[in-house]
Formats: structure tokens, C-alpha cells, sequence
């Protein structure tokens, strides 16, 4: 090539450069919206308010946006993604750190757009693929509650993304690649219960976000494979469709109770990330947990457990034969109160074997209960059970849960389990 | 036989590997500062520490130490010369039965050997574990603010000043 051809090239390379990132910087731009004076919280309807606040439970907003020992509202809980961590941001209507500068057109494009109000993206760990399609009403009603909630002056940690992601105009990318939402209409052939749950579930309740596996840039998967499990805080959210490893059927019933009072007798106690899950929706409006209990245990019907529940296995001679270690822990850490006839066990639990966890593809839940245990939160009642992370080693927790699957599991064996309890204790919450 | 070591002293047992280490240290070794209260992890009253993480002797199988090192509040001091930690329980009047304290005081020593600036969260959430039906709570955590100061740090968003 001559001179000039390769002049020429690089011409046309810059320019094709320049209208890049013109194009791209026009798709990314999103202009600030004008701060308000923070609205006066007595001006807000009571009722509004109230109808806000249930819908905050649903959503279970202040998982994220409380850190541990935190006020409500105020950020700062930690969302650990492989591309680095993102904190939850304050959303009391402080003027300063929170959000009480926002108008409803601002709160409103956040939520359903991702957009802040001073026009930056916000990254996708705040779920508004989910929220895209809540309704004008409910955007109300979230925004009075919000607003009416005391304000506390905090600003949480900074956010610790890997380079370049800590350049949010990327995040329009993310954006035009998975950012498509699909309006939410009823179904006729479904029941007013089954259309709100879903309505519930697939919004603000953003049950996906952990029970349905992610692609390499994070985005959830849809379509044939929503619900079909997913990674949260070190622990793993099982399949919660056709392909649920529950031993018994998720009935109506039982997912309500299982929502109101984190325990469902046929099964097991919620766990991990699904405990301040169930506590949000102990305090919800007991008819709309009830539809959320329809429409997932309408996703669940095709379960094996819905067509037979299958007889539980107690292999406990085989067990002990295979795991002789992992069966003197178990009797000295754990049968004072799982072992039939235990105190526990007489006063209600659900047997062992009854655990989702021990029928599920992979060791993590079963191990992570061993090392954190369940502990309610100071405001509330729930199940308990005292963490061993403290008193086990990964190979001692290993033996145990090597033993129980023995005993209990109607899976596969699990594999190089000491090496996952390492794991677990590193990622887990 | 089971070999371990409490309070800096080896010992060795002649118990099933899955006896809790509660048992042993009461009915064979004579330590009784560590309480039964449930059996079930859930109250706290037999906390000891092994290695310097407070553990539920009720639910530690002792084949299960290996050679991690137990520590009873007898390894603490004594009637006569009681360590820091003892001294701020005393000094502070924590105990009304006393029932709890013994695993109040190890969850404390634990927490201090980890670090002695810990936040006020920090100190309520690691003495969460241990429940106290007399109700001290307040004067037990006085008594943690106190001991954090005696080894020579202190809580650093105390609720309550150390005077």
C-alpha cells in the first residue's frame, strides 16, 4: 500500500472511531433530572404509604439496601459479583447521601430504567430488568413510602469494580445487550391469584435474580431456563420449576407457610440469603404472599415430588460403614437434636431427609447450614440452629455432610467436598 | 483413649470420640466453670474457647479437637489472682446467678484475642450467641468495654463511656 493509501486508512479509521464513539455516547447519555426540595412526609396519603410499605417487603428492598448493624434503607449491604462488589445505596430521603432530592420522575426512571438521578447508569445488581414493568401506581406508593421514612445522613462504601467497569457509561452496553423488558399481561385462563402472584414474583419480588443461573456478563437467563438455580452470597438457590430436587410437593399450602413463617414442616427451614427473604414476607400482606405461594407452586407442578413424593431413605448401617468419621461427629454435633425422637424432632422440625439440600446437585446449602447455622434476626422469631464454623475444620464438616448424603440423599454422590467447605466459608454470608 | 489439652495441660480420656467435650470437661477432668444449660446450642452456658474461637462444648464431639487447644475459664485466672477479663465481669457486678458468665467470658476472651478495638456492633454481635435470663446484658457489656480497655484498647463507638 503507499503512503497515501495508508494515510487514507488511518483517516477513515479515526473517523469511524470518532462516529463510534459519538454513537455510543449518545446511546449512553441519560441527562440529569432536577433535584427537588425533599417532600414534607406528612403530605403523603397514610394509606399510600402503608400500600408502599408492603410492597417494599415484597421486594425485600432492605436486604440490599441495609448493611449488617445498618439503619433500614441506608446501604451499604455488600452484592459480591465476579466483576467486582457493588453496595446497596442509601434510599432514606436524606438530601445529602439519600435520595430525598428525587422527584417521582426521577425515583421512577431509576427503578425502571437503572438510571440515577443525576444520569449515570446504575449497575444491574439493583434489579430494574425486574422492575421495568411495575406499575405507575405501585411506583407511587414505593416512592411515599420511601420518602416517608426517617432520614439517615450515610454514604455507603464505595463501590470496587474491576477496570474499565468502574466507567458506568459501559453499562448502557450491558444494557442494549440484556436490558429487554416484556410486559407482564394477565393471563385470563389463570386465576386473580395466579396473575397477581406472578405480577409479584416476576417485579419487584425479583425471585429470578437468585434462583435462575447467569450468563458470563451476569445477565439472568430466561426463557426454558428461569428458575432453573442460581448462586447468592456463597449459597446456592435451587431450582424452583419442573426441575425442583424437593422430596415433597410444594403445594400451596405449604408455600405459604413456608413464606409467613420461614418453615415449612414437609420440608426444611429457609436458609442463607432466603432468611431476611422470608422475614420481609412475614410482614407482607398475608393475601399477596398466598399469590406468590400460587404462582410457585403452579411453576413447581411438573416437580417429581408433585407427581409421587418418594419414600425417604434411612441408610444409617451403610452410612456408618462408609463414614465411619463423619457418623461420630454426627452423633456428638448434630443428633442431639436431627436424630428421631430427638427434642427437635418432638417438638415439630422436619426430619433431615425432608431437606432440600441433601437432594440438591451439589453439597453447598448443606454445607453452608453446617458452618453458619440459622439465626433470626434480633426484630423477629424463627427457626434456629447454632453455626459450626467455629468448631469443625472443612475436613470434619466434610465427613459429616459426606454421611449424611449417605444416609439421606437420593442424588449422585458429592464430590471433593473438603475442598467446596473451603470454599463456602470464603464466599459464604 | 482421647488425648487433648485444656488450660495448657494435656490430658487424656478414656470416652467415645462423639462424647460431647462439655462432659469430659465436667465429669472427667473436673472443670465445672463451663454450665449445661440446653444441650442444643442455643444458650451459650457451656462456651469454652478452642483455640481462640468460643465453641459450644455441648455439641463438640471430642474426638473432634484433634490438637486444637481448649481454653476453660479456669485457664483464666483464679479466686485468688483473676484475669482481666474476670476482673471487668467483677468489677462491673455482671452476674446476677451466674449461670451464663463462664461462657459470657469465654465469648469475651475470644472476641479480645481477635481484637481489642472492636466496634460496638462488633462486640454485640460476638456475645449474641450467649443468652443471660437474668438479664444483665447491659452490665455484661459493660464488663467487655471494660476488659477491651484493660488490654489496652478499648470499643471504639462505645454506647456507654468506660469509667
Amino acid at each position: 500500500m503507499s503512503r497515501s493509501g495508508i494515510t487514507r486508512t488511518v483517516i477513515w479509521a479515526a473517523i469511524a472511531l470518532c462516529v463510534g464513539v459519538l454513537v455510543f455516547a449518545i446511546i449512553a447519555y441519560r441527562p440529569a433530572i432536577a433535584a427537588v426540595t425533599r417532600p414534607d412526609p406528612r403530605l403523603f396519603d397514610a394509606a399510600l404509604v402503608a400500600r408502599g410499605a408492603n410492597l417494599a417487603r415484597l421486594g425485600n428492598c432492605v436486604s440490599c439496601h441495609q448493611s449488617a448493624g445498618g439503619r433500614p434503607y441506608a446501604g451499604g449491604y455488600p452484592v459480591k459479583t465476579p466483576f467486582g462488589t457493588v453496595y446497596g445505596s442509601n434510599i432514606t430521603p436524606d438530601p445529602a447521601t439519600g435520595i430525598g432530592k428525587w422527584s417521582p420522575a426521577a425515583f421512577n426512571r431509576a427503578i425502571r430504567e437503572g438510571v440515577g438521578r443525576d444520569g449515570s447508569h446504575l449497575y444491574p445488581a439493583f434489579p430494574y430488568t425486574h422492575y421495568a414493568t411495575v406499575t405507575d401506581s405501585d411506583l407511587g406508593a414505593l416512592y411515599a413510602f420511601l420518602m416517608t421514612r426517617p432520614a439517615v445522613h450515610a454514604v455507603p462504601p464505595a463501590n470496587t469494580m474491576i477496570p474499565p467497569l468502574g466507567f458506568r457509561p459501559l453499562l448502557a452496553g450491558w444494557k442494549l445487550l440484556f436490558f429487554r423488558p416484556q410486559p407482564i399481561a394477565s393471563d385470563p385462563r389463570q386465576s386473580a391469584a395466579w396473575n397477581r402472584g406472578r405480577y409479584i414474583a416476576e417485579t419487584l419480588a425479583h425471585c429470578t435474580a437468585c434462583h435462575s443461573p447467569r450468563g458470563l456478563l451476569q445477565q439472568e437467563k430466561r426463557g426454558a431456563e428461569a428458575y432453573d438455580g442460581g448462586w447468592s452470597g456463597g449459597w446456592y438457590a435451587p431450582p424452583i420449576n419442573a426441575r425442583s430436587p424437593a422430596v415433597r410437593a410444594w403445594t400451596v399450602d405449604r408455600l405459604d407457610a413456608y413464606f409467613r413463617t420461614g418453615l415449612s414442616t414437609a420440608h426444611a427451614a429457609a436458609a442463607g440469603p432466603m432468611g431476611p427473604v422470608k422475614y420481609n414476607l412475614a410482614r407482607a400482606a398475608p393475601a399477596d404472599v398466598r399469590a406468590l405461594a400460587t404462582y410457585y407452586a403452579w411453576q413447581m407442578r411438573n416437580a417429581p415430588a408433585a407427581r409421587v413424593e418418594p419414600p425417604l431413605p434411612d441408610r444409617r448401617a451403610l452410612a456408618l460403614q462408609r463414614h465411619p468419621d463423619g457418623a461420630r461427629l454426627y452423633e456428638g454435633a448434630c443428633a442431639v437434636c436431627h436424630e428421631p425422637g430427638a427434642a427437635m424432632m418432638v417438638a415439630g422440625r422436619p426430619a433431615l431427609p425432608l431437606g432440600t439440600p441433601l437432594h440438591e446437585d451439589n453439597p453447598r446449602d448443606t454445607i453452608q447450614i453446617i458452618l453458619k447455622g440459622l439465626r433470626p434476626p434480633v426484630s423477629a422469631r424463627g427457626p434456629y440452629m447454632p453455626a459450626y464454623a467455629d468448631a469443625l475444620d472443612d475436613r470434619q464438616v466434610a465427613e459429616i455432610v459426606a454421611y449424611l448424603q449417605a444416609r439421606h440423599g437420593t442424588g449422585p454422590a458429592w464430590k471433593d467436598l473438603e475442598k467446596d467447605v473451603a470454599k463456602a466459608r470464603e464466599e459464604g454470608e | 483413649m482421647i488425648d487433648l489439652t485444656v488450660n495448657g495441660a494435656a490430658a487424656r480420656v478414656d470416652v467415645d470420640p462423639a462424647t460431647p467435650l462439655l462432659y469430659v470437661l465436667r465429669e472427667d477432668l473436673h472443670l465445672h466453670a463451663a454450665k449445661f444449660g440446653c444441650g442444643l446450642g442455643q444458650c451459650g452456658a457451656c462456651t469454652v474457647l478452642v483455640d481462640d474461637r468460643p465453641v459450644f462444648s455441648c455439641l463438640m464431639p471430642v474426638g473432634a479437637l484433634g490438637t486444637r487447644k481448649v481454653t476453660t475459664v479456669e485457664g483464666l485466672g483464679t479466686a485468688a489472682r483473676p484475669g482481666d477479663v474476670q476482673r471487668a465481669f467483677l468489677h462491673e457486678q455482671a452476674a446476677q446467678c451466674g449461670y451464663c458468665i463462664p461462657g459470657m467470658i469465654a465469648r469475651a476472651e475470644s472476641l479480645l484475642r481477635k481484637t481489642t478495638t472492636p466496634t460496638e456492633d462488633e462486640m454485640r454481635t460476638a456475645m449474641a450467641p450467649s443468652l443471660c435470663r437474668c438479664g444483665t446484658h447491659k452490665r455484661i457489656l459493660r464488663a467487655v468495654r471494660r476488659a477491651a480497655v484493660m488490654r489496652g484498647g478499648g470499643v471504639v463507638d462505645a454506647a456507654e463511656p468506660v469509667t
